[in-house]
């Protein structure tokens, strides 16, 4: 078996671990309230439109709630998935590639298969 | 675990084989599994062009033809030409990066697995007689319709094979990414490494859409569902995008390995460096990169309108820059090199001209205009033969003679090897470099037969001559395989004298640990940097020696893939037959038992201590 062997932290070390704990704790409870605040607000705009209240068309809420959706898919990845962290170039780039080739199948697919001038 | 042979009975031998999770024996297993579909394929395209012999042939029936072709490029591409580039991938690429094995070494016999029951499932369909006859693209509107099983044994088959491919093209990443040795920054890792790392990435982003597809299709087939059927709302064409957004990316997860085993072989044998490392590697991105934006260049004449194929010919003819450079930096790199003609290297020299050749014909086809005369014609049956018999092939068979003795620890016979070369090539040029003509002169592909007068007869006799020439190359290498294997020979670390990178300060083949101490990477080339030093052993130890941890062997790879084997057959008979279902349910509940299985009880593998690697090192009087 192999040899296993106790590290013990430097007073030094144990605080600045400690601190770097406290704002990741930090910042992970203002996205979190973030988070809550845009779900929130995508909710209540929907309801407004619902409630055929004028200024909340379609063409507003839409675009408004996917706009949100994305943002709080990026505080979800960086913020809760510690992609901000070092050590996540690798992760990062396979995302957006994959994202960048998802994204340019549906555009052309959208453009040369359901709508094309050809056929319209 | 001592690596001094003991007898062992045939059991032993057989569960060691069934349980393995070492690097080396999983890529020998793909090795061998993929060589079998290789000579199953090569007899199916030898039937083939027997009853094109003749004109109107009736050798073989019309459908069967239909069920040749389509099984031919089903098996040569998906459970041929991959498998063995995993095998070599599996074999090479640790060693090259100075690892004990891959990252996830359970995965990887998983992997291997599923590639073999998916690969058997396909095949048991000649047994039943209801056999895939879609062609290998499966195009929809013709699949759905193709009674019987036969698209069934396709779409499952490919499902299970295309999984396995999936996870192991993301433990070839994960294993790049993490485990290389001290000192193998990326722009130390040799050329076959790199487009492994580009290969598996292609793999990560190309089997998703596979695997949609293949759902799909099952689900029309099987349950009902009407993606493709546009009587019910489906749309037919969506197969052919998901299809080629797929199999574009996979042409080029086929040739890249290539590209990279003869970016080893050259160097090697010109005793030169790579020419333009930094650009080989910016090229081979390149064409990953590229080879997700052209896919629509296949279906130029389904009608997308004339402002998409003006853009997808322009992305598709970008993709001869990257190439060019490459094929640039391997002239350059022979370029005042001392050569020694050994058969990798003939390999490598007659590639350049042949995949030149494919790849100037498929630039003629990227021009959508031209790709109208062309289409469905026999040119493009010699342009894809030509990148993939001129490019993969001939690199598979480049890497047979290359890392021959790394794998198996015995070289193969350097003049039988080169009579395999010979044979080969010119059987090669003879069959596919006349089919150019054929489709000029009119003559459609995927036809079972013709009629006599149309000019077409002296070509399609020479093609199959050709063809003759290509099958004796192979028994040749089959022949030579079995004939080095009875005499063993042993030979020492680097049996080609002239080797560049880790995998040749190694033992052939390697220690089941692969180094006994972890490597320390000081340059690219890193070997030929060490014996131009003066180190023989070509290494330069990164830590002193210490146990080393094993992953355990374990059947529950094979157990699981079985499971997905019978729940295919379930899915199959699930509305003819009363086992149909049943079954269907038992074999998806074995997986799900197995891979429970697997999370439930700890394996934390096993080490070598310290007193055995210094026998190891005693013993076979190795590495210093």
């Amino acid at each position: 078996m192999a040899n296993f062997e106790i590290y013990e932290r430097s007073q030094s070390e144990q605080e600045l671990m400690k601190l770097r704990a406290k704002r990741g704790m930090r910042s992970q409870v203002i996205m979190f309230s973030l988070m809550i605040f845009l779900t929130l607000l995508s909710f209540s705009i929907v309801l407004a439109s619902n409630a055929e209240i004028i200024g909340f068309s379609k063409f507003f809420v839409i675009p408004v709630i996917l706009l949100f959706a994305a943002v709080q898919v990026g505080l979800q990845l960086y913020y809760f998935m510690h992609m901000n962290e070092e050590g996540h170039g690798f992760a990062e780039m396979f995302i957006f590639t994959g994202a960048l080739l998802a994204f340019l199948i549906i555009l052309t697919w959208v453009t040369i298969v359901w709508w094309n001038p050809v056929y319209v | 675990m001592s690596s001094v042979a003991q007898k062992k009975g045939f059991g032993a031998w057989l569960w060691e084989w069934l349980t393995t999770v070492d690097h080396k024996k999983l890529g020998i297993l793909y090795f061998l599994g993929g060589g079998f579909f290789f000579v199953l394929g090569g007899i199916e395209a030898m039937l083939i062009r027997i009853q094109l012999l003749q004109p109107e042939s009736d050798l073989i029936s019309a459908g069967l033809f239909n069920q040749l072709i389509t099984m031919h490029g089903t098996t040569m591409i998906f459970l041929a030409a991959m498998p063995i580039l995993f095998g070599f991938m599996n074999v090479i690429m640790p060693l090259q990066i100075g690892a004990r094995d891959l990252a996830f070494p359970f995965l990887n016999s998983l992997g291997f697995w599923m590639f073999m029951f998916g690969g058997l499932f396909l095949n048991i369909s000649w047994f039943t007689g209801q056999v895939p006859d879609a062609g290998w693209t499966s195009y929809t509107s013709l699949a759905i319709t193709s009674p019987g099983h036969g698209m069934d044994y396709y779409a499952i088959g490919l499902q299970i094979a295309g999984a396995g491919s999936l996870m192991t093209g993301i433990n070839f990443l994960v294993t790049i990414i993490n485990m290389r040795a001290p000192g193998m920054t990326y722009m130390r890792m040799p050329l076959f490494t790199w487009t492994t790392f580009i290969a598996s990435a292609m793999i990560l982003f190309a089997f998703p859409p596979l695997t949609v597809g293949l759902f799909f299709l099952t689900f029309d087939r099987l349950f009902g569902g009407n993606f493709f059927d546009h009587t019910m709302g489906g749309n037919t064409i969506i197969w052919e995008h998901i299809f080629w957004i797929f199999g574009h990316p996979e042409v080029y997860i086929l040739i890249l390995p290539a590209f990279g085993i003869f970016s080893e072989v050259f160097p090697t044998f010109a005793r030169k460096r790579l020419f333009g490392y930094t650009s080989m590697v910016f090229a081979t991105v390149l064409i990953g990169f590229l080879g997700f934006m052209v896919w629509a260049h296949h279906m130029f004449t389904v009608g997308l309108g004339s402002t998409a194929n003006a853009i997808f010919a322009v992305a598709t003819m970008a993709i001869a820059v990257p190439t060019g450079v490459k094929i640039f930096n391997w002239l350059l790199t022979m370029w005042g090199g001392s050569i020694k003609v050994t058969t990798p290297m003939l390999y490598a020299i007659g590639f350049i001209p042949s995949f030149v050749m494919g790849g100037v014909t498929g630039v003629m086809q990227g021009a959508a205009p031209l790709d109208y005369q062309l289409h469905d014609s026999y040119f493009i049956v010699a342009h894809f033969h030509y990148v993939i018999v001129g490019g993969v092939v001939l690199g598979i068979l480049a890497a047979t003679h290359y890392w021959w003795p790394k794998m198996f620890g015995t070289m193969l016979n350097e003049a039988l090897g080169k009579i395999t070369f010979w044979l080969f090539f010119i059987g090669f040029h003879l069959t596919f470099l006349i089919q150019h003509w054929l489709g000029f002169w009119g003559m459609p592909r995927r036809v079972f037969t013709y009629m006599d007068g149309q000019g077409w007869n002296l070509a399609n006799y020479i093609s199959t001559v050709g063809a003759f020439f290509m099958a004796a190359g192979v028994i040749v290498l089959v022949i030579n395989a079995i004939m080095t294997t009875v005499k063993n020979e042993r030979v020492g670390n680097d049996p080609w004298e002239d080797g560049r990178t880790l995998e040749w300060a190694t033992q052939s083949p390697p220690l089941f640990y692969n180094f006994p101490q972890t490597p320390l990477v000081r340059g690219l080339d890193t070997v030929w940097l060490e014996k131009q030093e003066g180190n023989k052993s070509g290494i330069t130890p990164a830590v002193p020696i210490q146990d080393i941890h094993m992953p355990n062997g374990s059947i529950i790879p094979f157990l699981m893939s079985f499971g997905l084997f019978i729940a295919g057959f379930g899915a199959m008979f699930r509305l003819e037959t009363a086992w149909g279902l049943p079954l269907l349910i038992f074999g998806l509940l074995w997986t799900f038992v197995t891979m429970s299985l697997r999370s439930v009880k700890d394996d934390l593998g096993y080490y070598v201590s310290k007193e055995e690697i210094l026998q190891d090192i005693k013993h076979e009087g190795g590495q210093k």
